[in-house]
């Protein structure tokens, strides 16, 4: 193998597991040593240049950095990173004076958003500081999309909803509640320099089986249903509630239910359990609360009595693989009884608002067709982002578009190729303190996860909004902060300064490393001192070393980070050092081009 | 020196033994040796062969004298037997051992004082008595725990630190341990585990005495340009005349050995050690030759390594002394000490 290029920026951003997950690449190991050194506000606000909404997230995002975390693979739960999220989001205090300056002398752009939700939000958060004006049309009476909308307020306090949403409003959005775009055609004629339609994916799936419309008032649709519940249009259901569906949607749908009157509430999957589609903490949750989650029912009918719904019949199904392809048979039938029944089994995005002569291509799916890079439709000056985009993903894949669209729609005012992204970078800087000391806390703490408490059975169900998560106590926090690996503190070798004498490799935990003759890639790959088979991670490969010509070649997957190999090189060869990935933002033209750290005197 | 402790945690996939352990349970505590210290690469050797042996740790005694080197078996092996003897005499104090409880598994780690000096007399006589154990020198030609003055295995010629040239013939315990009838001979270099490894298996599982000298680079005190125990030294004039492979009993010998480059010396416990002459007029079996081999290579200031000489019909104390085969422990007490009756008809036998 060629040596590794280690200036690559994403060389060491893949090492950090986490932020290379995250879609808008959230410094989480940074992040956690700050809430460490309980610098909260300093942790909040790195957080909040990425990922925007920390104390929302911090609480309901869907968290693929844990599932990444590299100590998911040495030890058996990864690092509680949302939970430590809201901890910053917590205890951050006053952060307003250090937010963004808003110039008073604007750049003459306008720009629309169609929604306010969370990916307009962060569009208007990187373009208002650059002096645009951004237009907010939202055809609800308050902003925040989906987060205010489908997500129950047990689980997101209306506050800190309000609270991170009011910041960016702040700004100086213009913002036209109630007020929803009827058509493109005459939007476009009203002079904006870009649009940005960030209207999420509205229209919740229906199930055209037999019954369906006989009863609506008992019948309904999981995402409306849940916003009639946010917004006080519904406060009570039937004692007998099943939710069909076995997604996030479903679970918030169970566990308000449970809040408003039902006493009986089944989920009802039609796959097996372990293949169900919502999170698993949102199903421990849900289970918590003595919801039943049945597992291989699928819908056929909707049952009637008297005109009214009296309970649903179900085929019940058993998998089996053919072909190495699931396939699934009937068992037999069965009906459950209920009160009311709501649908929670997907969404999709809808545009009927959208001329489809207007230069926006549509694919044959009806969903619009959308550069994955630039955030661009098929018409120039028009982006789109969130759920709109490409359907259903989640609130910080949102974010993320929204950064992006903010970059294009940027460059577009500015007559530049949209195509050409500002580039990342990656800066190095030494954590050596001492002989053995390091800026960083590099032993390996035993500790396993922490638990985040729940306000009590007893106590949760008495109002709608009480947040069922009480989030880390300090002494829970202290423990989590020290899980975390410290992926970010890079092993940097010099091949030149090696005299090959093994410490590194003998002192290594975790076998990473290895001293060998170099190979293609799969033939190192089998001569590692322990098996290299992840195949997500890197291989490091050195340059031919001075004695012998061999290379030093270290294996990502299961470094822990701890810099022994460091503390035992005689020489110096090897080095932990602090990598800092530069994201671009819009108007970051310059990230790319490696500058030194800018020191802020005191 | 590190402050923290090696990590507990450990790579999820690290290969099992057939005692279902893996090299981390054959660690011992962190070391305090310097950073790049050769030593820690033997501890890390010792690990990987006793792991590969399937020997269990509680069966292994670890003996040592004083020196850098015999501070090394804390860091391998926690859950082994040891005992850390005065300055030189850690060979008496293993022969004693091996003499109570001949089932353990005996590795002795000395250095090139410990054994070559102050312990000359004592490394000579556990040779001449083939005491059944592994006896490691690691062997870096100056007393590091005494900031580095020439030891008794320094090169004519060779510089210390601050510029002294060596003037006194150095002992080569190779050589010493051919010319006192050593049954197991060999000579490797702590950079080089493929080699090191193999000839520490084959070392425990040899019946007799096994010396195993290895050079073993101090990186404080040893390791500058003109060293001659230096990490570049020893590489650049590294001479292997003969690889030692390491068969376990269970596992047949595919090769075919009748080129006469590769032999195959069978073991006392069946195992075997297969010998892959690097150079062919070289023979691991003829002590003359061996010696003159060496001889001639370090005129040339070649290092000469690999297993150099190995006779495993040679018997070892116990065979010589005719001795029970239990360990004294588990001898009934009856038997162990027969009382004064017996004491008496013995002393009349010499009367």
């Amino acid at each position: 193998m060629k040596p590794t290029d280690i200036s690559n920026p994403d060389y060491f951003h893949r090492v950090v597991d986490c932020q290379w997950a995250c879609p808008a690449h959230t410094d989480v190991p940074q992040y956690i040593r700050l809430i460490a050194q309980g610098r909260f506000a300093d942790a909040y606000l790195l957080n909040r240049e990425s990922n925007v909404f920390p104390g929302i997230l911090g609480r309901v995002c869907d968290r693929p950095c844990e599932p990444a975390c590299r100590r998911g693979r040495v030890d058996e739960k990864p690092v509680a990173i949302c939970r430590l999220k809201r901890v910053a989001a917590d205890l951050k205090g006053n952060i307003a004076a250090r937010l963004p300056g808003i110039p008073k002398q604007k750049n003459g752009k306008r720009i629309a958003c169609i929604g306010a939700g969370c990916a307009s939000l962060t569009v208007a958060n990187d373009l208002l500081p650059l002096g645009y004006e951004v237009v907010m049309f939202e055809k609800q009476r308050e902003p925040g999309g989906l987060m205010r909308t489908n997500i129950p307020a047990f689980r997101l306090p209306a506050e800190v909803l309000g609270e991170e949403i009011r910041v960016i409003v702040d700004m100086g959005v213009e913002l036209r509640l109630n007020e929803s775009v009827a058509s493109m055609r005459q939007l476009l004629s009203r002079g904006f320099d870009a649009v940005f339609v960030g209207s999420g994916a509205p229209r919740g799936k229906n199930l055209e089986i037999p019954g369906r419309y006989d009863d609506a008032a008992h019948v309904h649709i999981g995402i409306d249903w849940l916003e009639s519940v946010a917004f006080g249009h519904i406060n009570a259901v039937g004692r007998q509630v099943l939710i069909i569906g076995a997604g996030n949607t479903a679970m918030d749908c169970c566990r308000t239910a449970l809040r408003i009157g039902a006493r009986d509430v089944k989920v009802m999957a039609r796959k097996p359990l372990t293949q169900l589609k919502a999170s698993d903490w949102e199903l421990e949750d849900a289970m918590e609360e003595s919801v039943e989650i049945i597992q291989c029912h699928a819908p056929t009918e909707f049952v009637l009595e008297h005109g009214r719904v009296c309970g649903m019949r179900f085929e019940v199904l058993e998998y089996y693989q053919e072909n190495g392809k699931q396939k699934s048979r009937k068992l037999g039938d069965r009906f459950l009884p209920a009160d009311d029944i709501v649908l929670a089994i997907g969404q999709e995005n809808a545009f009927p608002w959208i001329e489809r002569d207007i230069g926006i291509e549509f694919d044959q799916w009806d969903v619009p067709v959308v550069d994955r890079k630039t955030m661009q439709s098929t018409r120039a000056g028009i982006f789109f982002g969130g759920d709109a985009a490409f359907g259903p993903e989640n609130i910080i894949w949102a974010v993320e578009h929204g950064h992006q669209a903010a970059i294009s729609i940027h460059k577009y005012c500015h007559g530049e190729d949209i195509g050409v992204r500002p580039p990342f970078a990656v800066n190095l800087t030494s954590t050596k303190m001492g002989i053995h000391e390091w800026s960083y806390s590099n032993s390996f703490d035993t500790s396993v996860r922490r638990l985040v408490p729940h306000v009590s059975l007893q106590e949760r169900f008495k109002k709608i909004n009480i947040e069922v998560e009480l989030g880390f106590t300090d002494e829970q926090t202290r423990v989590e902060v020290e899980r975390c690996l410290n992926c970010d503190i890079q092993t940097v070798f010099f091949a030149s300064k090696c005299i090959e004498c093994d410490a590194c490799i003998d002192v290594c935990p975790t076998a990473c490393l290895t001293i060998t003759h170099n190979g293609e890639e799969d033939d190192l790959r089998a001569r590692l001192k322990a098996p290299a088979d992840n195949r997500k991670q890197p291989l490091f490969v050195s340059e031919p070393l001075k004695q012998t010509g061999r290379v030093m070649v270290k294996d990502e997957d299961q470094c822990v980070h701890c810099g022994l190999c460091a503390e035992r090189c005689p020489t110096a060869a090897w080095d932990m050092q602090k990598s800092s990935v530069k994201i671009p933002y819009a108007g970051d033209e310059l990230a790319g081009t490696a500058q030194p750290p800018q020191r802020r005197r005191a | 020196m590190s402050f923290m402790q090696k990590p507990r945690v450990s790579h999820s996939q690290l290969p099992r033994n057939e005692l279902g352990l893996t090299t981390r349970d054959y660690e011992g505590s962190m070391s305090t040796l310097c950073a790049g210290c050769g030593h820690d690469s033997i501890t890390a050797a010792l690990i990987q062969a006793f792991w590969e042996l399937n020997i269990e740790p509680y069966k292994v005694a670890k003996m040592s004298g004083i020196g850098c080197s015999s501070k090394t078996p804390a860091y391998f092996l926690a859950e082994a037997h040891g005992i850390n003897a005065v300055h030189g005499r850690m060979p008496s104090i293993a022969t004693g051992a091996n003499a109570a409880d001949r089932n353990l598994y005996y590795l002795g780690v000395s250095g090139d004082g410990d054994s070559l000096s102050i312990g000359f007399g004592q490394f000579a006589h556990a040779l001449r008595r083939n005491i059944n154990m592994l006896y490691i020198i690691e062997n870096n030609g100056v007393y590091g725990l005494t900031k580095g003055q020439f030891s008794a295995s320094a090169d004519v010629g060779s510089k210390a630190k601050k510029g002294e040239v060596n003037q006194q013939p150095p002992i080569d315990p190779v050589i010493a341990a051919l010319t006192l009838g050593g049954s197991f001979v060999a000579r490797s270099f702590s950079g080089d585990k493929g080699q090191l490894v193999p000839l520490i298996k084959a070392g425990i599982m040899h019946n007799g005495f096994a010396l195993l000298d290895v050079l073993s680079p101090c990186v404080t005190f040893n390791d500058h340009e003109d060293s001659t125990k230096s990490y570049a030294h020893t590489r650049q004039f590294y001479h292997p005349a003969v690889h030692a492979d390491f068969v376990p009993q269970k596992k047949p010998i595919r090769a075919a050995y009748d080129d006469g480059e590769s032999m195959p010396v069978e073991l006392h416990d069946g195992s075997t050690v297969v010998l892959r002459k690097v150079s062919k007029d070289y023979n691991p079996t003829n002590r003359a030759r061996a010696y003159s081999y060496l001889h001639e290579h370090q005129k040339r200031g070649e290092i000469v390594t690999g297993l150099l000489y190995i006779d495993e019909d040679q018997r070892e104390m116990h065979d010589i002394s005719n001795t029970v085969s239990a360990a004294l422990r588990d001898l009934p007490y009856a038997e162990l000490c027969p009382g004064s009756a017996a004491l008496e008809e013995i002393q009349n036998l010499y009367r």
